[in-house]
């Protein structure tokens, strides 16, 4: 088997990312349905979006707007007139059997978004080329019962809910994406990154992954270098979070590599991401590219924004998420390091947002980089997407820095709020932590350290300041890390005539 | 009281509004009727008497209170059963949808019942509005009432069956390419295709999106603009719904002038296939127009000639895809659910078992017209087809006012002698296929005998000027009627004996 970087030397790897986004409209797409997420299945449904006879779709209006603010801030030309098509297929989960969507006259084309990303040699700007943003509506979801997998292979009934059915769906895809090189699953996540913080700026849409409301469909190939053409891909689904996008890719990266080594072809499939093996399994076959009959949705008028309209949009579009960045970099002063790093890790919007709850940015950097990246590491999740706000943070910075807690019961409370105790004040209370700091206490605890261990204590009278460490080390536990260890230290030395 | 049933809509609106009559007496004299014929017609699938009494005596109990009420309050209609009316079984002809009662009501149901129209009950079509005879119907075909052995023509033969029948003055159909004014054309009824647009296709079982118009139908011209006046208009629930003011079509059926109007002949629409009674009855209406005023001309639409060809692949194009809704998951037949079978599978049976031959037979062609590698050759030509139709429409109203033709090529054949032969079926439509495929609006009225069956007039106008419709339809109405003693259909057979009374 190639290692990593063998596959890079011998292959190069081609990406595609289609983003599914569910728009955080009021309504449906194509009636006056809500949309909220999570509500009792088939209760937000009518006529229209269960696909009853006779029933006919309408346009909402907020949905075309969002879609154009999207189109706009990734670049892209505004089709003055575009129109719906139909997406035929039989599914059950799909009320009228086709799907409401665009075809060859989507309403956004020709865009592209600036991914920065920081390599070893430095932070590098990669453009990926968005080839079209278009309008489409939700299907319902089935729920397979019975069956040990959830698949419909198996299962012995299926639960139709059709709550989701109608919801505004748009989709960015990319041009395919040449030269990431060995960074191709890295710069895919970066994408899908900044394309959120695009979105989530924008207020189009609540972009949760886990929740579904970003979704991403990852394509990869590999061609043999110097072969001058594309390789056969595969697409990925299920990839529902931001890490998944970088292990799935990397993933379907070795299994590509591999079959090419063994001599074998890779197969035009879609791939579902399994996000406890870290790998892909093969759904259904492209082989036969399915014919969905698309013609033009008569039921609906073309969509043609006046130039009036994309103009007071585009007068809309929030601050561009990189030059944000620029800026905060340069008002709290940080260096280029730490803000790449920042950048790798996703936090600079949580920072932005602790900071805003009045934290010093640099302390607000150092948590959300330091304590909380390294637990989300462990837990093999986003920082962002850990069980702690801005707020929480802000305050605890505020009790350090007040000296109500020290920097080690810091941590503890953050280990608190993340393992899901409550907020700050509420950890503290329930934990019982506070700061040891009746003196009378604390040399009640030094002498006991010192009479336990009285040959440190006389190494340190002999001038061995060093050995203090063990002493204090001692209080520390004894005090159960509640006493302020600069203080211990300095009435430690105080006691033993070293001060 | 029985010869409340002769009278026109307007002349009940009349009656209705001096008190003269009840809603209630007026409903339940065309019960009656129904009771009494629909057995040897079959024009109805569905009496509501219950629905419709009930109706009929919330417009009494408004009149009493001196409540302005609206020209149709109490008077009856039979509404073709394509369109959904809340709680009331709506199966558009076919098995698969039996037993469907609609959880909402079309905006055209909505405006009749706000305008205290009384809706007797559901009229038979075929299958889907697919066919020109209600042969294709799952319920069984409509005879007409003119001769019962013969087709009332499709798809809304129901509809105009009810008319000619006297079961009721007024009727709602629906015109796809021509299922309104065929059927209007072979039972001696007028019937109206309003403007694309004019009437909302809400709550209209679609059969092609681009091409479905819903519209009124009637045994007189001033009834059909009474009952389009209160159909027509803006909906937000249609998207294709024209958001303009519905033409004057009331005025225009009561000034019935055609002084110094230009009527256009089509070349194209008349000839070969038309029958000599078909075409004789024509000449005479046009000499009759000619005498009120009008000036006549012949107008070439040479494109019309394959107005048929690309119909036949439009609109079965938008049925397939318009039918998969038809999956036995949310409403209507289910087959095969016995445990052991997939979603697929279930799905697969039950549209095997629900959809008759005729719908097969068109969800299959248009499946093909869509599919890659034939969409260009097929549905992509007939949509070039369709923009020339409707140049040569535009070409044609720029030097004319309206267009005339005989609405059928034929009048009402026999039962089963086409029921073989779909191409030939296909045919009865020719003439009127074109007027769906620009969306212009038009008209069928009688124009007289033809070895004793009706033969029907065609009048197309621009689009939104359906006024225009009215204002020839009223004028060549009231000189036939003057020399027949009265609209066509006061000569129509009984049916007494027919009914075994």
């Amino acid at each position: 088997m190639l290692s990593y970087e063998e596959i890079i030397e011998k292959y190069e790897p081609a990406l595609g990312l289609e983003v599914h986004v569910e728009l955080g409209t009021k309504t449906k797409m194509f009636c006056g349905c809500p949309t909220e997420f999570g509500a009792e299945p088939n209760t937000q449904v009518c006529p229209v979006c269960l696909g009853m006879p006779g029933a006919l779709p309408f346009v909402n209006e907020r949905a075309i707007e969002s879609t154009i603010l999207i189109g706009l801030a990734l670049n892209c030309s505004i089709a003055p007139w575009s129109r719906f098509a139909r997406k035929n297929y039989f599914y059950p989960d799909m009320p009228k059997n086709f799907q409401i969507s665009q075809y060859d006259e989507p309403i956004c084309t020709d865009g592209y978004l600036d991914v920065e990303y920081e390599t070893p040699e430095g932070m590098k700007t990669f453009r990926i080329e968005i080839e079209r943003v278009h309008m489409e509506e939700d299907t319902g979801k089935s729920l397979h019962v019975g069956g040990a997998t959830g698949r419909i292979h198996g299962a012995e009934y299926s639960l139709l809910d059709y709550n989701r059915a109608g919801i505004p769906l748009v989709e960015i895809v990319t041009k395919t994406v040449l030269g990431t090189e060995s960074y191709a699953p890295q710069i895919a996540k970066a994408y899908v990154k900044e394309l959120r913080d695009i979105l989530r700026a924008l207020g189009v849409s609540d972009v949760k992954m886990e929740q579904g409301s970003l979704r991403c469909d990852a394509n990869i190939s590999l061609s043999p270098r110097g072969s001058g053409k594309l390789g056969t891909r595969s697409e990925t689904k299920n990839v529902n979070s931001l890490r998944s996008v970088e292990r799935a890719i990397t993933s379907e990266m070795h299994r590509h590599a591999q079959r090419l080594e063994a001599g074998e072809r890779v197969v035009q499939e879609t791939r579902h991401f399994q996000e406890d093996s870290g790998t892909t399994r093969s759904g259904r076959s492209k082989e036969q590219a399915e014919d969905y009959r698309y013609f033009p949705e008569p039921d609906l008028l073309p969509v043609a924004p006046s130039a009036e309209w994309i103009e007071q949009l585009r007068a809309q579009l929030p601050e561009r998420p990189s030059a944000h960045r620029a800026r905060l970099q340069q008002l709290w002063q940080v260096p280029d390091k730490e803000m790449a790093a920042m950048i790798n890790a996703g936090v600079v919007g949580v920072v932005e947002e602790t900071v805003a709850e009045g934290a010093d940015p640099t302390k607000a950097r150092t948590w959300w980089l330091g304590e909380i990246s390294r637990v989300a590491n462990e837990r093999e999740v986003e920082v962002v997407e850990m069980p702690i706000t801005p707020k929480d943070v802000a305050e605890i910075i505020a009790l350090v820095a007040a000296g109500d807690l020290t920097d080690k019961l810091a941590r503890q409370v953050v280990e608190g709020v993340i393992a899901g105790e409550g907020n700050p004040a509420e950890v503290i209370a329930a934990r019982g932590i506070k700061v040891v700091s009746d003196e009378g206490e604390l040399v009640a605890a030094i002498e006991r350290a010192i009479a336990a261990q009285p040959d440190t204590a006389q190494k340190v009278r002999d001038g061995n300041i060093p050995a203090a460490g063990a002493l204090i080390g001692a209080v520390m536990k004894d005090t159960k890390g509640q006493a302020d260890a600069a203080r211990v230290r300095e009435l430690l030395l105080g006691l033993l005539g070293q001060s | 009281m029985s010869e409340l049933i002769y009278k026109s809509a307007a002349q009940l609106s009349e009656s209705l509004a001096k008190k003269e009559v009840s809603a209630r007496e007026v409903t339940q004299a065309h019960l009656d009727r129904i009771a009494k014929v629909d057995k040897a017609v079959h024009a109805f699938l569905f009496v509501d008497t219950e629905g419709a009494l009930a109706q009929a005596d919330q417009v009494d109990a408004a009149r009493a209170k001196g409540e302005n009420l609206g020209p149709l309050a109490g008077v009856p209609l039979a509404l073709k059963d394509i369109l959904a009316q809340e709680g009331i079984p709506t199966t558009c002809g076919s098995k698969i949808l039996a037993g469907w009662r609609p959880p909402y009501s079309a905006t055209v149901v909505k405006k009749l019942r706000t305008a205290g129209v009384v809706i007797l009950g559901k009229t038979n079509m075929d299958e889907f509005a697919m066919g020109s005879s209600t042969e294709n119907s799952a319920y069984g075909t409509t005879q007409n009432p003119w001769d019962l052995k013969r087709i009332p023509g499709g798809s809304g033969g129901g509809s105009a069956a009810a008319l000619a029948a006297f079961e009721a003055p007024l009727a709602i159909g629906s015109d796809t390419g021509g299922s309104i004014r065929q059927p209007a054309a072979l039972t001696g009824t007028v019937g109206v295709k309003p403007t694309y647009g004019g009437v909302s296709r809400y709550g209209v079982v679609a059969f092609s999106s681009s091409l479905d118009q819903v519209g009124p139908c009637a045994r007189t011209v001033l009834d059909t603009a009474l009952l389009h006046e209160v159909i027509a208009g803006h909906d937000d629930y249609d998207a294709t719904s024209i958001n303009a003011p519905t033409p004057p079509v009331v005025a225009a059926a009561k000034r019935a002038d055609v002084k110094g109007m230009k009527i256009g002949v089509v070349k194209e629409l008349s000839g070969d296939g038309y029958e000599s009674g078909v075409s004789e009855r024509f000449e005479e209406s046009l000499e009759i127009l000619r005498s009120q005023g009008a000036t006549i001309e012949m107008v070439s639409c040479p494109n019309f000639d394959y107005g048929l060809a690309a119909y036949y692949l439009i609109a079965p194009s938008e049925a397939s895809s318009n039918l998969a809704r038809f999956d036995a998951m949310r409403y209507g037949l289910r087959v095969g659910d016995d445990g052991s079978r997939s979603a697929e599978e279930v799905m697969s049976m039950t549209r095997a078992a629900g959809f008759g031959r005729e719908v097969k037979r068109r969800i299959i062609l248009g499946t093909y017209a869509l599919s890659a590698g034939y969409y260009d050759a097929y549905y992509g030509s007939a949509q070039k087809v369709r923009t020339l139709i409707t140049q040569d429409f535009a070409k044609a109203f720029s030097s004319v006012d309206v267009l005339v033709s005989p609405t059928t090529p034929t009048v009402a054949f026999p039962i089963g002698e086409k029921s073989n032969d779909p191409v030939a079926m296909y045919l009865s439509d020719v003439a009127t296929i074109p007027v769906n495929l620009a969306g212009v609006a038009a008209m069928s009225l009688p124009a007289g005998l033809s070895e004793g069956l009706p033969v029907g007039f065609q009048i197309i106008a621009p689009a939104m000027k359906d006024d225009r419709l009215y204002l020839v339809g009223a004028a060549l109405e009231r000189e036939l009627a003057a020399k027949w003693g009265g609209v066509l259909t006061t000569k129509a057979p009984k049916l007494i004996s027919a009914a075994g009374a």
